[in-house]
């Protein structure tokens, strides 16, 4: 087995015995890297800084101080505010984009010893579910069955393909309406969307503040586990960053979920819902029966409200967030011509920097918030996306630990299958997960199986507020049950 | 409270009724609103994917919200708040530093008052 595709927890207890060093281990992941050009997943490469921080770990962890993601090779999706390190949610806009300063999650991974092999590609500015918004170019699934080129989803895309195509050990994601589960889902991995507050926002560039959170994209639950715990922090420069101490993760699987109560929410079960997701849940749900778990029907009855609720909320709260790109501050300028003024400079600027998916939410924004429709589309937006808190509520009063759904309504589709379909079918990839992020609970993707085609499927937990413990202690009994062990074959 | 990204030109016609569909004319002072400039030869379809978007929200008007409050947070709280006094800055540089246009310490942008 090369050193690239080692798991976090394999990798810390190797180096904390002494068999590998960090060094060894972010080398091979670059050369991993290097050969995987085709994934186009790294939109920044930082050879350079992961072998100093490599030897730094290697340092760190023959004095006997090292915390369990030192000397972990990681990549960054390009969210995140990374120093002197180009950071621009793949958008035009942010071309040449340095920041001055690190963000709070880059911060605690490097802080516990981690090291960056780079940027990761995304949909741009996290609008998107298939990683083909970005201005670097689609990033492409390591899953292959046939002549297409597949999509890892996405807002996620980059990291989902880099870890699926061991390139990195674990890569940070961030979630929206569903960009960290679907990708997970998409690529045959695990992603955690944490407890809104979790985890700080502070660096991470916004798309909708009320509902992005970052959490870890890894190759199983326990690296998952490992990830978070180092991610997450209480942090006085996040004003929404919840003031809750962050529990050993790790400790809490114990793979033990008997006398557990599971809820299968029937409104899930979506009309057209292809045969193999239906039958992938009954198998999961059966995993969990198995193991112990009580096996509860229950109803969420705002569900189908969700999504358009989400289409109110976060391009309204995008409107609002990416006013400050008028290329002014910092990223791209147009070229003004004579007699242009300041808002010519702003409305060729946005025009060119932006792509067509991000004008659109940013219109659509600007439209649900303006003048007399305030009331009519924002605010029962958010009247709705209280009525879809208040299910999960109820759901968790009655007794309900977790909660297991499909993922995604389908497996990946191809690059370009979308391509001239109407925006809101591409909006339809989020049904099972933007729920989640409405009312700010965790949920975590688990792969549990392959479609007829070959390709991976995964299944979604729901858990309580502040339980993501308990949460990823379900998530590791489901993994364990399904044994999901495949990798794709290697074709770039 | 959220607002339009930049202060506004045009207000959008006053009304309580939601409209099943946007028209070009809409779609252009939406455009203006958000100071993205769209030429002239794509409103149209600007303004047909608008209007299918917002035909996809408006089953959000057969919830009964009577007397539900809008949400505005996860988890009941509030959020922190500090002294009102400076705990950061001084590096006037690095704020700079990315400006695609900066002169003497100040971002420089084309003439604004006449």
């Amino acid at each position: 087995m090369s050193l690239n595709s080692l798991t976090i927890a394999g990798a810390r207890d190797a180096l904390r015995k002494g068999d590998v060093t960090s060094v060894e281990i972010t080398e091979s992941c670059l050369a991993a890297i290097d050969a995987a050009d085709a994934l186009n997943a790294f939109c920044a490469k930082t050879p350079e800084i992961a072998l100093a921080q490599a030897a730094a770990a290697d340092a760190r962890i023959k004095a006997g101080d090292a915390p369990a993601m030192c000397g972990i090779p990681l990549g960054i999706k390009d969210l995140f505010c990374t120093k002197g390190v180009a950071s621009q949610a793949a958008s035009r806009i942010l071309e040449g984009f340095k920041p001055e300063y690190e963000s709070t999650v880059t911060q605690n991974l490097w802080d516990a010893g981690a090291v960056m092999l780079g940027k990761l590609s995304m949909d741009e500015f996290a609008m998107g579910s298939s990683n083909e918004t970005a201005c670097y170019g689609p990033v492409v699934n390591p899953w292959k069955v046939d002549d297409r080129a597949l999509t890892p989803g996405g807002s996620s895309g980059g990291s989902a393909s880099a870890v699926a195509a061991d390139l990195c050990l674990g890569a940070t994601g961030t979630d929206t309406g569903g960009s960290i589960r679907q990708p997970a889902a998409f690529t045959g991995i695990v992603g955690i969307k944490p407890t809104y507050g979790r985890v700080s926002r502070w660096g991470v560039i916004a798309f909708a503040s009320s509902l992005d959170q970052a959490g870890p994209m890894t190759k199983t639950v326990r690296d998952a586990a490992i990830m978070l715990g180092a991610m997450a922090s209480v942090d006085p420069k996040d004003s929404t960053s919840a003031d809750i101490p962050v529990p050993d993760f790790e400790a809490a699987l114990t793979g033990d979920i008997r006398g557990k109560k599971i809820g299968i929410p029937r409104e899930y079960r979506m009309d057209g819902m292809p045969a193999e997701i239906e039958k992938l849940w009954a198998e999961g749900t059966a995993m969990l029966r198995d193991a112990g778990a009580e096996i509860v029907d229950i109803s969420l009855p705002h569900t189908k409200y969700a999504l358009p609720a989400y289409y109110v909320i976060a391009p309204a709260e995008a409107s609002s967030n990416l006013a400050r790109y008028d290329g002014v501050r910092y990223g791209h300028r147009a070229k003004l011509g004579a007699g242009d003024g300041i808002v010519e400079m702003y409305e060729k600027t946005r025009a060119e920097g932006f792509g067509p998916e991000v004008q659109r939410r940013i219109m659509v924004g600007t439209y649900v918030l303006s003048a007399g429709f305030y009331d009519a589309y924002y605010n029962r937006a958010r009247r709705v996306r209280a009525l879809i808190k208040r299910d999960f509520d109820l759901a968790f009063e009655a007794g309900i630990d977790a909660i297991l759904t499909p993922a995604t309504p389908s497996s990946a589709f191809g690059l370009g299958e979308m391509q001239d379909a109407d925006p809101v079918a591409m909006y339809l990839n989020d049904v099972f997960t933007v729920t989640v992020n409405l009312a700010g609970l965790p949920g975590i993707s688990v792969p549990v199986g392959l479609d007829a085609k070959g390709l991976p499927l995964g299944l979604q937990l729901i858990g309580r507020p502040w339980a993501e413990g308990d949460l990823l202690n379900h998530a590791y009994v489901l993994e364990k049950a399904a044994g999901f062990a495949s990798k794709p074959g290697r074709w770039w | 409270m959220l607002e339009s990204p930049a202060p506004a030109r045009y207000t959008l016609p006053k009304t309580t009724e939601i409209p099943m569909s946007i028209d070009i004319d809409t779609a252009r002072k939406v455009a203006h609103l958000a100071r993205i400039a769209v030429p002239e030869a794509e409103l149209p379809k600007l303004a047909e994917q608008l209007s299918g978007i917002l035909t996809f929200m408006e089953q959000l008007n057969e919830v009964d919200v009577e007397g539900v409050e809008p949400m505005t947070s996860v988890t009941p709280m509030r959020l922190k708040r500090r002294a009102d006094a400076v705990t950061d800055g001084g590096y006037q540089d690095k704020i700079l530093k990315n400006a695609p246009d900066a002169r003497e310490g100040f971002f420089a942008v084309p003439k604004v008052v006449e």
